[in-house]
């Protein structure tokens, strides 16, 4: 009998759903967010955003995030599009430099709500 | 398939040649391998993060638009270094070929960011992020970009406003603050 082996777990690119509170999810998304992985963001998104109770609100934890490209900014708009259909708040937080760049130069910095840590992220989803 | 004189393409051949087919998958190993090069030719961290973006969303729109996502298909990638020109410092000039269908350079324009909706990003970023992006069809088939990038042009001063990161008297890609880079930066803190 052949033992079938899934795709490689790679610990440095993980997206993680979990509950900070009975309003609140937060999505953590690590490593690199290109044209690859961008497919998974958006399933994680639409999971979290799924998740989350009458107006409630995601928190997308971005912090170890080192590189995204135009893609995942992309993905990041459809998945506000979806949340404000839905009434439900979404959140992005802890955004490293480079990352942050992106949305500055697309101008999407200020289309986005984006905190610049979890603490202000859970303050700013909390008054969404 | 060398390319046609611009101002900036030396005429020496290429330093390095990367010849991938168009799979979405390859990208990460091409940037990785412009932004590695990048580093140790005197860009900051930054810039040489942005020089890599510039060329995987390059790729990405080759493989998207020009191939249609036809797996199998070529590109190059072909690397010049550019010496210190006096004022803007060293630099790179990449060069991405292929074989795709050809369009009207002047039809590659990015898109109004007024308009919020997801894609159509990514030629704005090319744009932001290197000091010359130039199209071009080639004789052959399918068609070229150039980008230049010198570790104190235009674009690295975007990349150091975007990401604040410079200290007063130091530059971020390790060269001789500019009076243009110091200018910048009392702009930015008010001193």
């Amino acid at each position: 009998m052949s033992v079938h082996e899934g795709p490689a777990q790679d610990p440095e690119n993980r997206m993680d759903i979990r509950s900070h509170d009975q309003k609140t999810i937060v999505l953590s998304v690590s490593g690199e967010v290109d044209i690859v992985r961008s497919p998974d963001l958006q399933t994680s998104l639409q999971d979290a955003i799924g998740k989350v109770p009458g107006k409630g609100s995601v928190i997308v934890d971005l912090s170890g995030v080192s590189y995204m490209d135009s893609s995942g900014v992309a993905t990041l708009v459809r998945g506000l599009q979806l949340s404000r259909k839905k009434d439900v708040g979404l959140v992005l937080c802890s955004l490293q430099d480079r990352v942050r760049s992106i949305f500055e130069i697309a101008r999407l910095d200020t289309v986005f709500p984006i905190a610049e840590t979890f603490d202000e992220a859970v303050e700013a989803a909390a008054s969404v | 398939m060398q390319p046609a004189a611009t101002n900036h393409v030396p005429q020496s051949p290429p330093e390095v040649v990367l010849r991938m087919v168009s799979d979405f998958r390859y990208l990460a190993g091409a940037r990785e391998m412009v932004a590695g090069t990048a580093k140790r030719f005197g860009f900051s961290h930054d810039s040489s993060s942005h020089l890599a973006l510039a060329v995987d969303e390059a790729l990405c729109n080759v493989i998207r638009h020009g191939y249609k996502q036809a797996p199998g298909n070529p590109i190059w990638v072909k690397i010049w270094p550019l010496e210190d020109d006096g004022q803007l410092g060293p630099g790179l000039c990449i060069v991405i070929e292929d074989e795709a269908e050809q369009i009207d350079p002047s039809a590659i324009q990015g898109r109004d960011l007024d308009d919020i909706r997801p894609g159509g990003l990514g030629v704005h970023i090319i744009r932001q992020v290197v000091d010359e992006a130039q199209y071009a069809a080639r004789e052959e088939a399918g068609m070229r970009l150039t980008l230049v990038k010198r570790t104190n042009g235009p674009s690295a001063q975007r990349t150091r406003e975007l990401t604040n990161r410079c200290a007063e008297n130091t530059s971020c890609d390790g060269l001789p603050p500019s009076a243009d880079a110091s200018a910048d930066h009392d702009r930015r803190t008010g001193a």
